[in-house]
């Protein structure tokens, strides 16, 4: 049935004035800048601007500097989001089967998710610091010679390592919640039906589960090309150097540090495009999960 | 108190879609009266115009001497009973209650006053510090209907009240309606897709279909001499049967597969008809007797008070009601339709000749 | 078969009851690999953090020459008096206190102003009928398709036009932008019966009314759900109010951090105890928040994400 509504000439106008106004003024405004200025090129004082089409796209995509950073950041994002995850779906049923202390481990589990990505990356760095940390001090004994913040392969793993650490608590929530959404008849008539729990997961509780995954595995590409820039900053130390970063903070190193607004927006735009492109997914996605229920 | 009246009231929604063919209605004051009908019949749409939660597309509705089309809800002087009670889930029962008392201005003595008297009055005087969700259905219904009292409204208007109570409290539920709505003489509209609810209640019903009115009535009217086949066959349980029939002038009836009935007043239109009995009014007999067909008995079903007799003529299913006392022995009884049971619609129309 | 048949070892039932003893060790034997599978991921959670705080009650001495400590050292109290009290520690000109009030700030005005804004704008879209109705959804909800990330650099340089830069408005405003509170109410206000919208105007309130004496308290559950994870949301906040605060005044702690890497670069003995400190302090107040309205947090996160 259609909601039934209130009529007022003006009264949804005015409700609407302040989130309207936020959104042209931050969100319109600059994301319309965004795609002009990938179109222009800018002089290094800033005086003038010249249009020069695709040359920034042009430019941008024949630097190698640009795709040996894609080539990372797809990496990065594979990785970070195949181990989050697969951790948390092993926490999560696990979790969900445990008849004792399962409130426990559900709180010892997800409470990672209230600290913040620079946070944990500070208390990272440290953990994988060349001189004090235990992790480095462990591969040390074992004959890795970890060096944090000069190799780059070191770096990255740190990095990664932060980022699923961060992430797996979201991915938990999320499992459990969904594996606790199954009707628990359906878990008994599974039961019944088949001996073999193994087998149960993979036949019953994987499936049903799958329109979860399906959401999560966005929200984690999402997670880490975006949400994981405090970690990376923080690896850093803010000074990238001769170690590999994910195209978000390219677009920030270029935009502030390089000064580079065209070539900036233009990184900018191939983001909002790629962003885009999970967004419709997912929508696809969400239309597909009401359906399920 | 007042009369309500329906002037050739029509809805059609945005989409295009007729709720509701034009339609009228005069409501005595005090009356009770139940809209009736298959669920998308426009008896909600109806009732929800009379409300002022839908506009009119055409026509007007006078409620007492007022044409309401123009006002909102609060000034239409009504009060109505949802379906799913509404009630407000975070307020207390005597919040709920004093709540549009509370935004007419009226001082709070007066709304402690009605709220007392109304709680009294339906017997929930205990609950009122209780959240909705503390409360049993019943209770809550009885909320929704001390709500509507205390409003002291020229007319109730009922969405379906009952029908989210289990059988036993519904029963119980319809008579405390009706006597309350009898002590407190308020003009009652009362929506249903239950015809028993709508036997039981009504001054007199109107039954709804496809957004038409097909029949206003008493509910003997209704029972006894329905307009049309839909009516006939949506009011009574068991349903009335309805046959294939033809009249030929003179007295001449033939049923299908049943072969000649004899009546005994001309009928206007000669051709194809239907012809409805009720199962009460069939005549069953042991023994082949003049003007009896026999049947096959299919299925005896038990209903404590009586039984039903279940069996086909030609393709039609076809229900006979049987006293206790009647014995039916074999497979094949003799059945026997009187003349004066038999209810005769025209088969293009489907209305009663 | 139920437990309680199991039970009961008379003589006649031995057999039955050793039988099930069979079949009861695989399962307990799966039990005990729950458990530590649980108690592993556990520890991978929070031993982390652990150290952080184990390592804030020691002296800089100590953990430069011995690393990071898993137990107690003795002084704790001097690390965080230092962190919190002492101005020109990690920053020239103020302390922990300063930064700790600047993200109460950052996440509680986020939080309300979010919730406010987002409030009124599904109020608007579920309860009203007008003209660019439609239009006005697809305005703001498409703000969800653009992170904060991606439109970083002209956001930056429109709130600097507009002389916000080093203010709490050009701080927490322009995150509002996005839609997710807005989004979060209107399911939840598609969700309400419409009989209560009825009941309501049929009982004589308007839109204002309506809105504060039903909806408002209908949806108490909602908003501190919402309340809970834009707390923390905002809190957390990092890119922005590193390019947005240049004034060490208005730092958050999770700003400060920053502060504490240029500290690490320099080439003394670096300040590890009071830095363990500053990261603790940041992580107390979501982390609590998280865990005491930890039901109330998770559906909040679960529904808004659908």
């Amino acid at each position: 049935m259609i909601k039934s509504q209130f009529k007022s000439p003006l009264f949804p106008y005015l409700l609407l004035l302040p989130q309207l106004s936020i959104v042209v003024i931050f969100f319109y405004w600059p994301a319309a800048e965004a795609i002009r200025s990938s179109f222009y090129l800018e002089d290094p004082f800033g005086f003038s601007s010249t249009f020069v089409g695709l040359d920034n796209f042009r430019d941008m995509v024949s630097r190698s500097d640009y795709v040996a950073t894609a080539e990372f950041t797809i990496i990065f994002s594979v990785i970070v989001t195949f181990f989050s995850l697969a951790i948390a779906l092993l926490l999560a049923v696990t979790a969900d089967r445990v008849l004792r202390g399962a409130s426990t481990y559900k709180t010892l589990l997800m409470w990672v998710y209230a600290i913040a990505p620079p946070v944990a990356a500070l208390i990272g760095i440290m953990m994988f610091d060349t001189l004090v940390g235990p992790i480095a001090g462990f591969f040390q004994a074992l004959g890795w010679n970890y060096q944090l913040g000069t190799n780059r392969f070191d770096t990255a793993f740190a990095m990664i390592v932060i980022s699923i650490w961060k992430q797996v608590p979201v991915n938990f929530i999320f499992f459990l919640s969904g594996l606790q959404g199954i009707p628990k008849s359906v878990q008994e008539a599974a039961a019944i039906d088949c001996a073999s729990s193994t087998r149960r997961f993979w036949t019953i509780t994987f499936p049903l589960l799958a329109p979860t995954g399906f959401f999560l595995l966005i929200i984690n590409i999402t997670y880490s090309l975006f949400d994981t820039f405090g970690i990376i900053d923080v690896v850093l130390k803010g000074e990238p150097g001769n170690n590999p970063v994910t195209l978000v903070y390219k677009v920030f190193l270029d935009g502030f540090r390089g000064n580079d607004l065209g070539g900036s927006s233009a990184q900018s735009v191939i983001l909002m495009i790629l962003v885009l492109i999970l967004t419709v997914f997912q929508f696809r996605l969400i239309e597909r999960r009401v359906h399920y229920n | 108190m007042a009369k309500v009246v329906i002037d050739n009231v029509r809805k059609v929604y945005p989409n295009g879609t007729e709720a509701l063919s034009p339609s009228s209605l005069s409501i005595e004051d005090g009356e009770f009266i139940v809209l009736v009908g298959p669920s998308g019949c426009g008896k909600s749409t109806l009732l929800r115009m009379i409300a002022g939660l839908e506009d009119i597309t055409e026509g007007t509705i006078s409620i007492g001497e007022r044409v309401v089309n123009a006002l909102d809800p609060a000034e239409r002087d009504i009060a109505m009973v949802f379906q799913n009670y509404a009630l407000y889930p975070h307020m207390s029962v005597y919040k709920n209650m004093a709540y549009g008392l509370k935004n007419r201005g009226m001082p709070k003595a007066d709304i402690d006053a009605a709220v007392q008297k109304a709680a009294k009055l339906l017997h929930i005087e205990e609950f009122l510090a209780r959240k909705p969700s503390q409360l049993s259905g019943g209770q809550r219904q009885r909320v929704a209907m001390g709500r509507a009292i205390v409003r002291d409204p020229a007319l109730f208007l009922f969405d379906e009240p009952l029908s989210n109570l289990d059988a036993k409290l519904r029963n119980q539920m319809r008579i405390e309606i009706r006597k309350l709505q009898r002590e407190l003489g308020v003009t009652s509209i009362y929506v249903t897709h239950d015809q028993i609810e709508a036997m039981t209640m009504a001054d007199r019903i109107a039954v709804l279909n496809t957004g038409k009115i097909e029949q206003i009535g008493t509910p003997a009217q209704i029972y006894h001499t329905p307009a049309s086949i839909f009516v006939a066959s949506f009011m009574g349980a068991p349903p009335m049967n309805i046959l294939d029939g033809h009249y030929n002038g003179n007295g001449g009836l033939e049923i299908k597969d049943l072969g000649h009935v004899a009546v005994d007043h001309t009928l206007e239109v000669t051709g194809d008809i239907q012809v409805g009995i009720r199962p009460e009014n069939v005549e069953i007999h042991q023994a082949e007797e003049p003007h009896t067909i026999p049947i096959k008995v299919d299925f005896l079903e038990e209903l404590g008070a009586g039984r039903l007799l279940h069996t086909t003529i030609g393709n039609t299913p076809f229900i006979a009601h049987l006293d206790n006392e009647h014995q039916i022995n074999g497979e094949t009884v003799f059945a026997h339709l009187p003349a004066r049971a038999l209810h005769l619609f025209d088969a293009s129309t489907g209305r009663r000749v | 078969m139920s437990s309680s048949d199991l039970q009961a070892p008379t003589s006649t039932t031995i057999a039955t009851a050793s039988a099930a003893a069979a079949r009861k060790k695989p399962f307990a034997l799966r039990q005990i690999i729950d458990h530590v599978v649980l108690i592993a991921g556990s520890l991978f959670m929070l031993v982390p953090v652990l150290m952080a705080f184990f390592t804030s009650s020691h002296t800089d001495v100590t953990v430069h020459t011995n690393g990071l400590q898993m137990t107690f050292g003795g002084h704790l109290a001097e690390n965080y008096y230092e962190a919190m009290l002492v101005p020109g520690g990690f920053t020239k000109t103020v302390d922990g206190m300063r930064m700790l009030m600047n993200s109460f700030i950052l996440g509680i005005g986020f939080s309300v102003g979010k919730i406010i804004i987002s409030m009124l704008a599904a109020y608007a879209i579920v309860y009203f009928q007008f003209r660019f109705a439609t239009l006005a959804f697809w305005a703001i909800f498409t703000t969800l398709l653009l992170p904060l990330e991606v439109r970083i650099l002209p956001s930056y340089e429109i709130v600097q036009g507009m002389g916000l830069v080093n203010t709490y408005t050009g701080l927490i405003v322009p995150l509002i932008a996005s839609a997710t509170g807005t989004f979060f109410f209107r399911q939840f206000f598609k969700s309400v019966p419409n009989e209560l919208i009825e009941a309501a105007r049929i009982d004589g309130a308007g839109p204002v009314k309506f809105f504060i004496d039903i909806l408002v308290p209908l949806s108490k559950t909602m908003i501190a759900a919402i309340f809970i994870i834009m707390f923390v949301f905002g809190w957390n906040q990092y890119l922005w109010p590193t390019i947005m605060t240049t004034d060490e005044s208005f730092f958050t702690l999770v700003r400060g951090i920053k502060q504490i890497l240029n500290v690490f670069i320099g080439a003394q003995i670096p300040e590890y105890g009071q830095a363990m400190a500053l990261a603790i302090v940041a992580m107390v107040p979501p982390v609590l928040v998280v865990v005491i309205f930890q039901s109330w947090f998770v559906k909040g996160l679960v529904e808004s994400d659908k």
